[in-house]
């Protein structure tokens, strides 16, 4: 099928074949406008005399063309973008991308005003911040975080995200390493380690790039893999309050996979971006075990505590004792990295973290946390009494639900189609994630309880 | 090269200092070697140690800084407004805003269509906003490109093309003699050639990096130079990259974007920032413009898979600096921009006048808010050294933008008006 014919196709529900790479072959000239987040696919058509359109001669990067699809996140958008196309009137009920939608607590937006009005001043004007963070803000992130927990302020690398300080990670490991994921796990750790020409081939049969090393993740297993089966990598990428299962490692479980790291050599990226939802007895950071600042470095984010998804703003803690195997300190390349292919993170956005780490700061996230929990807990009594076996909720923003059998796109589709309600079908995280659809609880409560009673008709 | 397992706990007068340990200390996962490659820290860093060191040797003394390019004057009013009220609105069920599109803001990249790139072809989709040119340099050089491209430099220039290059594994290795790294092409550029490569005896490359107006040097390239470069780059079907970071300081006739050559959007992608146009050092705001018809030499759109970067690396500028970006470029914000900017630019024809006054060759400071001072004969650090420790001043020694820049200083014109003008009095004292 030319790309023309598949573009004006039905969207089918099946994985996103259509937007693939790989159907872009060498002689077509057809190109495709990326989509807005909000907009549609919008096809420019290259006509027959412009066939010929000069080309550079610089080679495609190899690594993007082992990406399969795009990212999984404008995909769930491009489908929610062609849904309400075709039902104009539907009340879409967004619970697909993580993304938080209540106010951020005027504490501090006011201290984000005030520091914008302050750049206007002489006296208050600053120009490049140290690209490591504003001194206060990582002092004040090592008290709320790591308070008795031996991490220094300045093992803290403050961001403009976690997801942008994966991609750094990766570029300071470079193409040589190999690692390790859970299955399922959010995307970005495996895109980033293709685009960094650390995988392999992607292998269709098993939907596995050949060089990563997947730890299963399922109700089987509590979500927690069997250390004793998995092989060595470089790096192992672990993300607790998990991303997509909501699954929480139990200080045991994390006891042994610092153990395992140790024994192996490798280096834990731990993302502990969700830390805040925790209920339970469950450790919050990576360095409450002992020997983790040996082995690991810990990646999180204000966008999930303080509604900073727009705003940008994370950072990433990287012990000193972290050592490569010549003895070279991690901390000091990731520092050059952030020097030199970044800036830091903006001025406003830091000013914003502060006060989010102020005593009333700090009660403010803790009480939208608190209302992100209570939605969750909505959607979990509900597919709970739909008879549905349902994971996580407890301990992150998410519930991972179990449609046994089922192809997870196809359950995505339906559920879009029959209820006009946004979730991410559970392969988008992996292969382990068929047969699971991850359901957000970030929304208003009137659209939380408004897409549960759908859920109820659909299902009962 | 350290023993098998210990710690660096620093560097005393280049001297490493290191501590055996355990050997079960470490782990096994091997440095990237590329990292080996870098020489030594990232230039501005490195500056900016020097500073500390001598106020801490200095504490009385009155430091100018004339060397890191860090915008100092206040951004106007309705710039930070705009940004506070975006802020407020946040706070607000109707105003909230959780992600934002990864490419930026559709308004403000149509805003920076057409105030840039009015009547160029460029249009609003082929702009992407990010949190600065040096986060795109990287994402350009380290995660688009990959490292089985060749890359060509001038020389002197930003040190940033050349250390991510490095980083990304495409630079080969560094040779102390000629301070150059095997794979990268250096196209040298000084007064003996206008500050514009010949063209004619650059090898091939994949990549041409061009910054105009340039950093260090000051010069804009002319529209006939840039349509030499733009023919170059076709013949050879490679790629420019072209900075235009300092576009605002253009005071003559000299093109402000590559886009204004015809041809260039089958063969270029432009960098630019709010940094310098308005002061946005700390605020964080740029664009990329990546244009439709820029084709890989298998037909693949170049902007597909920099759109595939751009959301799966990054997660958009920050929406407080993208709303004061819009306000940037509307008519009263940008109108109290082209102020700033002319006052720094007053400031570079101060800097520019002191050492001319002293019988030093002054390069740019017309087109640009650098001025490049020639010592024919000096290493570049030993003035930096001299002049820091005579007069106070900071500024960047040449060579920290490549062999080309030997025998030259940088000076910046960001700081106060009364600082340059002290400055310009204290140099004035000194090679009197």
């Amino acid at each position: 099928m030319s790309v023309m014919q598949q573009l004006s196709s039905p969207i089918s529900s099946s994985s996103s074949a259509f937007l693939s790479h790989s159907s872009f072959n060498s002689r077509s000239k057809n190109v495709s406008v990326p989509a807005r987040r909000i907009g549609i696919c919008k096809c420019v058509a290259v006509p027959q005399e412009a066939q010929t359109a000069y080309t550079t001669k610089v080679s495609r990067n190899a690594n993007m063309a082992k990406l399969q699809a795009g990212y999984l996140f404008p995909e769930i958008a491009r489908r929610k973008a062609a849904h309400l196309l075709k039902y104009p009137d539907a009340q879409v009920i967004s619970l697909g991308i993580g993304d938080t939608t209540e106010p951020i607590p005027e504490v501090i937006t006011s201290a984000m005003a005030k520091r914008a009005h302050e750049l206007s001043t002489l006296e208050g004007y600053s120009g490049y911040g140290a690209e490591q963070g504003e001194k206060a803000l990582r002092a004040a992130i090592c008290s709320t975080f790591y308070s008795g927990l031996t991490v220094d302020q300045d093992d803290i690398f403050v961001s403009d995200g976690a997801k942008c300080d994966i991609s750094r990670l990766q570029v300071l490991f470079g193409a040589n390493v190999t690692m390790a994921v859970q299955d399922p796990s959010y995307p970005a750790y495996v895109d980033s380690s293709v685009i960094m020409g650390q995988t392999g081939q992607f292998q269709k049969d098993a939907q596995k790039f050949q060089r990563i090393e997947y730890m299963k993740c399922t109700p089987e297993n509590g979500f927690f893999p069997d250390l004793s089966s998995v092989p060595r990598a470089d790096i192992i990428f672990f993300c607790s309050p998990n991303n997509p299962t909501g699954a929480a490692a139990t200080r045991e479980q994390l006891t042994q996979l610092v153990k395992f790291a140790k024994h192996n050599g490798s280096i834990i990226v731990y993302d502990s971006a969700y830390a805040m939802y925790t209920s339970e007895d469950n450790p919050r950071s990576i360095y409450e075990i002992p020997g983790a600042k040996e082995v690991a470095i810990e990646t999180s984010s204000f966008s999930k505590y303080a509604g900073f998804t727009g705003v940008r703003l994370g950072w990433t803690v990287v012990p000193k004792i972290l050592l490569f195997s010549d003895g070279f300190p991690v901390a000091k390349d990731f520092n050059r990295i952030v020097c030199t292919s970044f800036n830091g993170a903006s001025n406003i956005a830091q000013a914003g973290g502060l006060a989010c780490l102020s005593p009333e700061g700090l009660k403010a996230m803790r009480d939208v946390v608190g209302f992100y929990k209570e939605n969750t807990n909505i959607i979990m009594e509900t597919f709970d009494s739909l008879g549905f076996k349902v994971y996580g909720g407890k301990n992150a923003p998410y519930v991972w639900v179990h449609f046994p059998g089922r192809n997870s796109w196809d359950v995505f589709s339906e559920i879009l189609e029959k209820t006009h309600v946004v979730t991410t079908p559970g392969s988008g995280f992996g292969p382990a994630g068929d047969g699971f659809i991850r359901v957000s609880a970030f929304g208003h409560r009137k659209n939380v309880l408004e897409a549960c009673k759908r859920f109820k008709q659909l299902y009962k | 090269m350290f023993p098998s397992c210990s710690l660096l706990l620093g560097t005393l007068r280049g001297i490493s200092i290191i501590v055996p340990l355990p050997s079960s200390s470490c782990t096994g996962v091997p440095r990237n070697v590329n990292m080996e490659k870098l020489q030594t820290g990232y230039l501005f860093p490195e500056i900016g140690m020097r500073e500390s060191e001598h106020t801490q040797k200095y504490p009385h003394a009155r430091l100018i800084r004339l060397g890191i390019g860090d915008t100092t004057e206040p951004i106007p009013d309705i710039i930070t407004s705009a940004m506070a009220e975006h802020v407020y609105a946040l706070s607000t069920v109707k105003g909230y805003r959780g992600y934002g599109a990864e490419q930026g803001n559709m308004e403000l990249r149509m805003a920076i269509a057409e105030t840039f790139y009015r009547n160029l072809g460029v249009k609003g989709n082929e702009v992407f906003v990010s949190d600065g040119a040096q986060c795109d340099i990287s994402r350009l050089q380290q995660l688009l490109l990959g490292s089985n491209v060749s890359m060509a430099v001038q020389d002197p220039s930003f040190p940033a093309y050349i250390d991510c290059g490095v980083i990304v594994g495409r630079a080969g290795n560094f040779q102390e003699k000629t301070g150059t790294y095997d794979n990268i092409v250096y196209m040298k550029c000084g007064p003996e050639n206008n500050f514009f490569p010949d063209l004619s005896t650059t090898s091939r490359t994949d990549i041409i990096f061009f910054c105009s107006p340039n950093n260090p040097t000051g010069y804009a390239a002319s529209r006939q130079q840039l349509q030499q470069l733009v023919d170059f780059a076709k013949a050879n079907g490679s790629m420019i990259i072209y900075d235009s970071a300092y576009a605002a300081y253009v005071t003559d006739d000299s093109p402000r974007s590559i886009f204004e050559i015809p041809g260039a959007k089958e063969v270029a992608i432009e960098i630019s920032s709010f940094s310098k146009f308005a002061g946005f050092t700390g605020v964080r705001l740029g664009w990329t413009v990546v244009p439709e018809e820029l084709l890989y030499s298998n037909g693949f759109p170049v902007m597909k898979d920099y759109n595939r970067i751009v959301c799966t690396c990054f997660n958009g500028a920050s929406s407080v600096a993208q709303a004061g970006g819009l306000a940037c470029l509307s008519k009263e914000g940008y109108q109290a921009l082209t102020t700033v900017v002319d006052y720094y630019k007053g400031n570079a024809e101060i800097l520019v006048d002191a050492f001319s006054s002293l019988g030093l060759k002054a390069y740019g400071g017309k087109n640009a808010p650098y001025v490049w001072v020639h010592f024919p004969g000096m290493s570049s650090w030993d003035v930096f050294n001299e002049i820091l420790e005579k007069t106070h001043i900071v500024t960047i020694p040449g060579r920290g933008f490549g062999p080309g820049g030997e025998g030259y200083v940088r000076v910046s014109g960001f700081g106060h008006r009364e600082r340059i003008l002290e400055a310009s009095m204290r140099l004035k004292n000194l090679y009197k």
